[in-house]
């Protein structure tokens, strides 16, 4: 059974009449094969029409669309021998971020990832993608291994955001946010941030200080989720559809701001409906934007990369 | 409403720098021991309660003028664009802004000056907490990376008071994309063989925590401010938890290995020109006068176990 979203209604009810038609078909009843041609057309354009101008807000409900590919589908599908490394060396390991290190059209790589599960025991299991200081740790040290021994760095980023609690804090989240970004800003390989969900605010920079950053065409990158900004700008939370628009957390406005570098196209009604050609398109745009950084050395690329930040949303500035 | 009184007067007081206005209340209540304090006590007490010690807040030029010898300056910083997303919640953030900036006479919330401590030189960045609660957008981030070269180029320390609620998120993605690049600005300094000293003070907590707050080569803050990366609400929410005694206050964060001291107001100067000292100077100076005694306030002793650990 797929899961509509409150927007889908009217498509989860042509696709519901479909499979209703064709179950009468296949128990031996008329045969109905234009009538379900006809619909199936009609179910296409609606959702064409949908998707081709989704607000802000009904962005923000796909990106966190329980079956859109989540970090781990794409380190599958993209990262042959992948092995995963565990651990921040120090407290614990903290599932909420993946890491390891695997191949890439055949290039030995570091992964990393937020990782927010996909039922409910694995999403327990990561804590919904929200890290502690430890999982922050661990990219950090991953980074730096990275560094080490030049393998590019590649992370898939899906997160509401660093996990706020109070453990969290008594170890140092934010310490460990911002260590996370200075490795990402250091390291001397290639890195391409990839956010393919939810961008959520320091939970999510801290993994995508890169040299690229790809979004996908429906994910959402904020400084703060869509309600919690209206709870605090609009003192009511149910106003979230507004802050969403006002935030300018998709991904074409962050392209027409120049805070993301390309946005890769989705198959048609989100990456939950060809999961496979989702991630096939990824691999794509993630080698063409790679590719050419492979031929620079480190020192370049640092420098390149820092310059990159600084220049954010500096148009005008005297 | 004209472009003088929108535009001309406040730029004509923050010219004069003394807006001269007559405080509505000349007695300040402590908001801890609700002592009634006389301005004028409490401005020569560096806004410390006289009677229970409680560090209130105090403004970007009024630290300034507590840490540095008298000469300093402050320094001209480059402009941001203003309300790059034209965002509007209840009100026109461009509106907000310029309310501030009067209220202020800043262009944002972020002060820097150059100039000197018991004579060593210093680059100095503090936060306007009146300004928009301190919070981090593009002008703020412009500030720090000017600090950062500035100090660069003056072969200075750099020293950041901070006092924030975090990003600014009038400014969306921008002000998240302001924690790399003030990291950045640490790491100018670092590079550059130069101390990058931070001084948490009430209250910094978000993205301002989460980035080049956190990573100074020494970390102060002063006693009892609050300090954290999530807001104590969002983490009851989330967690369901009562938090517990202190919780996020400098103290916790010192018992629990996330600064190195935490210094009482009247002491800050002294502590930051010894420390300036030992990180720069490897022999001592020519000695003038004996170095006064510090005090840094101890780790909080635990509440229970008294006994010392013996050893395994």
């Amino acid at each position: 059974m797929r899961h509509f979203l409150e927007f889908e209604k009217p498509i989860a009810e042509l696709e519901g009449k479909i499979e209703e038609l064709r179950r009468t078909t296949d128990a031996g009843g008329i045969d109905v094969a234009e009538e379900v041609g006809k619909l199936r057309d009609k179910a296409e354009t609606l959702l064409r029409q949908t998707y081709a101008k989704l607000s802000p807000w009904q962005k923000t409900l796909v990106a966190r669309h329980p079956e859109r590919p989540k970090a781990m589908d794409y380190v599958r599908a993209l990262v042959a021998e992948f092995m995963p490394l565990a651990g921040d060396r120090a407290f614990a390991d903290d599932a909420a971020v993946v890491a390891g290190l695997g191949r890439f059209r055949g290039h030995a790589v570091a992964v990393l990832g937020t990782e927010k599960g996909r039922d409910t025991e694995s999403r327990v299991q990561h804590n919904f993608g929200m890290a502690r200081p430890e999982g922050y740790r661990k990219a950090r040290r991953v980074m730096e291994l990275a560094g080490r021994f030049g393998l590019p760095i590649l992370s898939f980023v899906d997160t509401a955001g660093a996990f706020p609690g109070i453990e969290a804090e008594a170890r140092g989240q934010a310490e460990a946010i911002a260590r996370s970004i200075e490795a990402g800003l250091e390291a001397p390989v290639p890195f391409v941030a990839t956010i393919i969900g939810e961008g959520g605010s320091g939970g999510a920079i801290a993994l995508a200080a890169a040299d690229r950053i790809l979004m996908l065409e429906h994910a959402v990158y904020s400084v703060i989720s869509p309600e919690g900004c209206a709870s605090i700008l609009w003192r009511d939370a149910a106003q979230a559809p507004t802050a969403a628009e006002a935030l300018r957390m998709t991904a074409e406005d962050l392209r027409k701001l120049a805070l993301v570098d390309a946005v890769v196209p989705e198959p048609l009604g989100g990456a939950h409906r060809d999961p496979a050609a989702m991630m096939a398109a990824v691999g794509d745009k993630v080698w063409s934007v790679l590719e050419p950084l492979l031929a620079l050395d480190g020192a370049t690329l640092r420098a390149r990369r820092r310059e990159k930040f600084l220049e954010m949303g500096r148009a005008g500035v005297v | 409403m004209n472009w003088i009184t929108d535009w001309a007067l406040p730029k004509i007081k923050g010219l004069i720098g003394t807006s001269r206005e007559v405080p509505d209340n000349l007695w300040h209540k402590c908001p801890a021991c609700e002592q009634m304090i006389f301005h004028r006590d409490l401005e020569r007490n560096l806004h410390v309660c006289p009677s229970c010690g409680h560090h209130m807040r105090l403004s970007a030029q009024g630290r300034i003028k507590a840490t540095l010898d008298e000469g300093w300056s402050r320094i001209e910083l480059p402009k941001a664009p203003a309300d790059p997303l034209r965002f509007r919640d209840q009100r026109r953030y461009s509106e907000r802004l310029k309310d501030a900036q009067t209220k202020t006479a800043m262009d944002d919330a972020v002060v820097v000056a150059q100039g000197a401590i018991e004579g060593r030189k210093v680059v100095v960045a503090a936060f306007e907490f009146s300004f928009l609660g301190g919070s981090m957008g593009a002008g703020v981030g412009e500030a720090l990376v000017t600090a950062a070269k500035l100090a660069v180029l003056q072969d200075a320390p750099l020293i950041v008071f901070t006092a924030s609620g975090g990003a600014r998120m009038q400014e969306g993605t921008i002000s998240l994309m302001q924690m790399p690049r003030t990291v950045i600005a640490t790491r100018l300094v670092k590079e550059a063989g130069l101390p990058f000293i931070v001084v948490l003070c009430d209250p910094t907590t978000g993205g301002v925590t989460a980035s080049f707050a956190m990573l100074g080569d020494i970390q102060i803050a002063e006693p009892g401010a609050l300090i954290g990366f999530a807001g104590a609400r969002v983490i009851e929410q989330t967690v369901r938890e009562k938090l517990p005694e202190g919780f996020q206050r400098a103290e916790y964060l010192l018992e629990h290995g996330i600064l190195d001291m935490v210094v009482k107001r009247h002491e800050m100067r002294a502590t930051l020109g010894r420390l300036i000292s030992l990180l720069r100077e490897k022999l001592p100076p020519e000695p003038a006068e004996p170095a006064p005694e510090l005090v840094a306030l101890p780790a909080p002793e635990p509440a229970e176990a008294t006994e010392p650990a013996k050893p395994a």
